[in-house]
């Protein structure tokens, strides 16, 4: 079995990461999931969280907002509707993600409102991890 | 006949409306190149969705618990058609072509007793459909305020037609936009995005596990999917603007330049003209004496 496994990472507007990975930690919609060379094809929803990248010893770290997953045994392409390297989110990117998505919750239909919710909080405890401020001041 | 005055104003006022289509074409060369970039940038994702949500389509296609983007509202009534143009013209063919498709997709759906509405994205398509179809015409979406094509803004676009579609206004939603092909053509294309349309896809072998359901990851990945057809069609939509806009200024100098040729030649000649005539009632005037 390879060691190793090509990892893509794309967004609508550009492609943010390719790279020989050896292991990949997804934030997954029913969980966090590691991904390793010769995982049985899978295919999940991601929610707001940090996704991390082994590859060649380093760890890359992204901040991502949703989209999902396609694994295969030979590689891993995550396609993130928003994304960042994790050292990129200012306060000023995340406050506008968690506004949005405290948006989302008032507008919400109640048939999804939970969903909104649960995006919101993986939200606010994403910010938390990476230590910044969820409280969305004017709201 | 024009004197010489005349001429020598024509030739200036021609030269300038050169310089200014030669300085046209060399910022839309420029944008093109932009344009082409983020459109190549954008394919990776588009394909990989289209692929996947095709994959899934398949298989849950039929099905009872298939979302409505997908199973549609079981009528075909009442048709949407987005009719995606450019804001500003000079573009040659460009917002005509887009434009005169969608009439006639739309003449024919009128003739097989639906109804149609329409919502324009971008000026020019607006300008022209108001002519004649106005009746149909149901919202616009601005687009002169976006300097850059970012998804949010297909995202905006994807919402809004999606909230039509909840609200029950229509049944099946096409969009019409240009596709690049290369600088000199651009083809006209219409593609229904609601509800998605289920391609035939040869089982790709790998039989992949669902996390959550299939149902649940479609019901989520199916809105994406609008909005990432939406933003493809804004990108081609908008290298193709600027292609069309670089070929048509392109023939506009070359006109330019041979129409100055020709003022030139005749400006020469009343010129010559008149020497010649000048000459003659110097010597004419000579002789006399």
């Amino acid at each position: 079995m390879a060691d190793t496994m090509q990892f893509d990472l794309v967004s609508p507007e550009r492609k943010l990461m390719s790279a020989q990975a050896s292991e990949v930690q997804i934030p997954g919609a029913d969980g966090e999931l590691t991904a390793m060379p010769g995982h049985s094809p899978l295919i999940t929803t991601l929610r707001p969280g940090i996704l991390k990248v082994t590859a060649s010893g380093q760890t890359t770290e992204f901040a991502v907002t949703g989209g999902f997953a396609e694994i295969t045994p030979e590689g891993v392409s995550v396609l993130a509707e928003r994304s960042l390297p994790k050292g990129e989110v200012t306060q000023a990117i995340f406050t506008d993600w968690v506004t949005e998505a405290h948006k989302a919750h008032k507008e919400a239909h109640h048939s999804v409102v939970d969903d909104a919710a649960k995006l919101l909080a993986d939200m606010v405890a994403m910010g938390t991890h990476i230590g910044l401020d969820p409280n969305v001041p004017n709201f | 006949m024009p004197s010489l005055k005349d001429l020598k104003n024509r030739i200036t006022s021609v030269k300038n409306t050169r310089k200014i289509t030669k300085a046209m074409q060399m910022v839309a060369a420029a944008k093109l190149r932009r344009a082409q970039e983020a459109a190549e940038a954008a394919r990776p994702y588009a394909a990989r969705m289209e692929a996947v949500v095709n994959g899934l389509a398949a298989s849950v296609a039929g099905s009872d618990s298939a979302p409505r983007l997908l199973a549609g509202t079981g009528a075909d009534k009442v048709h949407l058609l987005v009719v995606m143009t450019g804001e500003r013209g000079l573009a040659g063919g460009f917002n005509s072509s887009i434009v005169k498709l969608a009439r006639a997709h739309a003449q024919e759906l009128l003739t097989a007793g639906k109804t149609v509405k329409i919502l324009t994205v971008g000026k020019k398509g607006r300008e022209q459909l108001k002519r004649d179809m106005s009746e149909h015409m149901v919202g616009h979406v601005d687009m002169a305020e976006i300097k850059r094509i970012g998804y949010d803004t297909a995202r905006d676009i994807a919402r809004l037609v999606m909230a039509r579609f909840d609200a029950g206004e229509f049944d099946v939603a096409t969009i019409f936009f240009n596709r690049f092909q290369s600088v000199i053509s651009q083809v006209p294309t219409a593609q229904q995005i609601i509800p998605a349309p289920v391609a035939d896809v040869a089982d790709t072998g790998a039989v992949y596990d669902y996390e959550p359901s299939e149902e649940a990851i479609l019901a989520d990945l199916l809105p994406r999917s609008i909005a990432t057809q939406i933003f493809t069609a804004l990108l081609e939509n908008n290298a193709s603007f600027n292609g069309a806009q670089m070929s048509a200024m392109d023939n506009a100098t070359r006109n330019a330049g041979d129409m100055i040729d020709k003022l030139t030649i005749e400006f020469n000649r009343s010129r010559q003209a008149v020497i010649t005539n000048e000459l003659i009632e110097i010597i004419s005037g000579a002789e006399a004496l």
